[in-house]
């Protein structure tokens, strides 16, 4: 079957009420034909009620109560769709400043993120506040949607007004594969099928360039990193002896005969087997969950993390990162946290706050140390042992962590290693 | 196209071992919980890979309606054989019994919100600190929301306003005594996504899902099975047809549908022209608009 190749790609929308957020996913939901009769009837019905011509694409999106009733989008939101091509998964994230940890969240794990912009406004403090969390989080493919093309007579010159806009955000970002598409999410135009109203328009619609976009490469294949999650130890006839390493990559290719090292201990061994569910395989690489056996009985545990030989990751109890504070209640000065690294944790505590970034501006703040919800700053951390770090730019599993507050157990900031 | 990637159901299946394999590191006494449903079928099977050559190290806990498909009990205490695993049953009957529970009256009477009780308490009585379920975030716009690990207060409560960020791969398993944990390894998988892995992997499943003679009765727009717990309307008569099940569930408020579709090929094909969502034949989902939000936040599945 042809589905044997298709893969899966993450992306994220992020935006608020009143640029067509909703109404884009639910239009690339309804032409890409995922949308069920009953929830289009249900959605056909409400729209009745509320009075809106024909069928209000934006409810296909609703949620919560307390998010129909507010009519935002509070929390991320996943929603699914499959082309012949590939199967999508969005991280639906609301756009308001306050919400700026949700977007993170949904960010993380992006492959791409879509930026919406109304073509009657042009690039507005949002945008550049979008943008720059798509960069921060190093989403490796930004596509900004130029919408309500409809609204502004489908006029070449407003979508060159935001490129053109756009240039001064975009100095400032590392994204490096950056596209605009005209379109109108209300009519349809350029999302699934391409627009007949603008001509002048040569790239392809937006669903043409999500299934094409090479993500293959944003995988790190050159660092081994295998953080292993737990030891598997059957203790029944004929695994006697069997030990297990179960984890999935996080980057690299892995091999049976590698030289490895274990960290931190830093015994070293060979890969004997590698397992893929109960297949045994002859290469392994990210994000495949594997076992794998070695050929020297040592001691490896939860939290240890096997590498290659000859290409190691920084063993360190101090680093820099910017940091992203998700919890309400804020940061205490010097006091200390648990940081989750991989299938590592410690203790933590953070030593200094280098500078605050204003996320709209992108201008950065040394006069303020706090650290409030939804606050990005750039911090020194120390913690009590040794972690095994990549910096994030090169590596978006082993250069990321999380800080948890032990009085309450909440996850209270997501950090990106420098 | 460089050959290092994985299609989508090996990366699905990869991201569920993952989460698994993180429930079992973190906590102390996680379950499966188990409808006998192809979802919990599923999870089971995705448990026997991450964990092999190793048994599977979770017990499947059933929260039992007494309103049961007898192929479904059979099924469960098959497998329960085959994988040498642990079962705990919690019985909705027994709830009532002993009058924790009050069976609800009219109509259109069932025992799902029932369950959300008999589940609570037999994760207390046997001290469950996480239990991992077949949930989908297609399924329904308020499992849209939920998590990976998801938290429970110690009145086993869901908040979905004050629920724990996931980011990256890193799950935040840790909670206070008395509270305990969902996890939901299926969470990225839709409807097709599941039929297309059972077909791949050929895994066994009730034969309710393919299609099958049975004496049924149309009620609530979907064919609902003839049991000894169905009590007929005097409009209502009992017809023979040829139907299967999208979703397992209480017998007396699962509806099948019409289909031909006796093979795992076949459900493929016709779950893929599908035009109305798998719950849609469910009538606990169609109470309300928030019919799903409401049990969930009070401990539902």
């Amino acid at each position: 079957m042809e589905i044997d190749h298709n893969q899966l790609l993450r992306f994220t929308t992020a935006g608020s009420v009143d640029d067509g957020k909703s109404t884009l996913i639910g239009r690339l939901l309804y032409d890409s034909k995922s949308i069920f009769e009953d929830q289009l009837e249900a959605v056909a019905s409400t729209s009745q009620r509320k009075g809106h011509q024909g069928v209000d694409l934006a409810l296909f999106t609703d949620g919560l109560r307390d998010e129909r009733e507010q009519g935002i989008t509070i929390d991320v939101a996943y929603r699914y769709f499959t082309t012949p091509k590939r199967k999508f998964i969005i991280a639906d994230t609301p756009g308001h400043i306050q919400y700026t940890r949700n977007m993170v969240t949904g960010a993380s794990t992006a492959n791409a993120a879509l930026i919406l912009v109304d073509a009657r406004h042009g690039v507005i403090e949002q945008t550049k506040r979008h943008a720059f969390i798509a960069s921060l989080l190093q989403i490796p493919h930004l596509i900004v949607c130029v919408n309500k093309m409809d609204l502004v007579d489908h006029q070449e010159s407003h979508y060159q007004e935001v490129i053109r806009q756009f240039e001064d955000v975009s100095s400032k970002l590392l994204t490096k594969d950056i596209r605009f598409i005209p379109i109108s999410a209300l009519n349809g135009d350029n999302v699934v099928h391409r627009s007949a109203h603008m001509p002048w328009y040569q790239g392809a619609p937006l669903l043409h360039v999500l299934e094409h976009l090479h993500i293959s490469s944003d995988y790190n294949k050159i660092d081994a990193r295998f953080p292993v999650q737990t030891v598997l130890r059957p203790q029944r006839e004929g695994f006697i002896d069997y030990r297990g390493y179960a984890g999935r990559i996080a980057s690299g290719i892995f091999r049976p005969g590698d030289d490895v090292v274990v960290l931190p201990s830093g015994f070293t061994s060979q890969i004997k087997t590698i397992e893929a569910g109960a297949t045994p395989v002859a290469e392994a690489f990210a994000p495949m969950s594997v076992a794998m056996t070695l050929t020297d009985d040592i001691d490896v545990s939860r939290g240890d993390m096997i590498v290659k030989n000859n290409n190691q990751p920084r063993a360190t109890q101090e680093f820099d990162a910017m940091l992203c504070w998700l919890d309400s209640s804020s940061a205490r000065p010097r006091a200390k946290y648990s940081i989750l690294h991989g299938s590592n944790a410690q203790k933590a505590m953070i030593k200094d706050v280098v500078y605050r970034i204003d996320v709209n501006t992108l201008n950065r703040d040394e006069a303020s140390a706090d650290l409030a919800m939804n606050t990005i700053a750039r911090v020194s951390i120390r913690t009590t042992r040794p972690l095994m770090i990549d910096a994030y730019r090169d590596n978006r599993q082993t250069g990321s962590f999380v800080l948890v507050d032990d009085a309450t157990h909440n996850t209270v900031a997501a950090g990106m290693i420098l | 196209m460089s050959k290092y990637y994985l299609n989508y159901l090996d990366e699905l299946e990869s991201e569920a071992l993952y989460i698994l394999r993180e429930v079992w590191a973190q906590f102390e006494n996680p379950v499966i919980l188990f409808s006998g449903g192809k979802d919990s079928i599923l999870v089971t099977h995705l448990a026997q890979k991450a964990f092999h050559p190793a048994k599977i190290p979770f017990a499947l806990m059933h929260v039992d309606t007494g309103h049961n498909f007898p192929e479904t009990i059979a099924f469960r205490d098959r497998l329960i054989e085959d994988l040498g695993a642990k079962l705990i049953v919690g019985s909705v009957q027994e709830s009532i019994d002993t009058g924790r529970v009050a069976e609800e009256r009219g109509k259109n009477a069932t025992r799902n919100a029932l369950q959300i009780t008999t589940l609570l308490d037999a994760i207390e009585t046997h001290q469950v600190d996480c239990a991992i379920g077949g949930g989908r975030r297609d399924e329904e716009k308020a499992r849209a929301k939920e998590r990976f690990f998801s938290h429970r207060d110690d009145f086993g409560q869901w908040d979905p306003k004050n629920q724990r960020p996931e980011l990256w791969n890193l799950l935040n398993g840790r909670h206070f005594e008395g509270e305990h944990f969902r996890a939901f390894p299926i969470s990225n998988w839709t409807e097709m996504d599941v039929w297309n892995y059972i077909l791949r992997e050929n895994i066994a499943i009730p034969s309710l899902y393919l299609a099958h003679e049975r004496d049924v009765v149309w009620r609530s727009d979907s064919w609902i099975p003839m049991s000894e717990h169905l009590i007929l309307e005097p409009h209502e008569t009992v017809e023979r047809k040829k139907i299967r099940f999208r979703t397992l569930g209480d017998i007396t408020i699962t509806g099948g549908i019409e289909s031909e579709a006796d093979t795992l090929q076949k459900i493929v094909g016709e779950v893929a022209a599908m035009k109305q969502t798998e719950r849609g034949n469910r009538s606990d989902d169609k109470r309300s608009e928030s019919a799903m939000e409401d049990r969930k936040r009070q401990g539902y599945f």
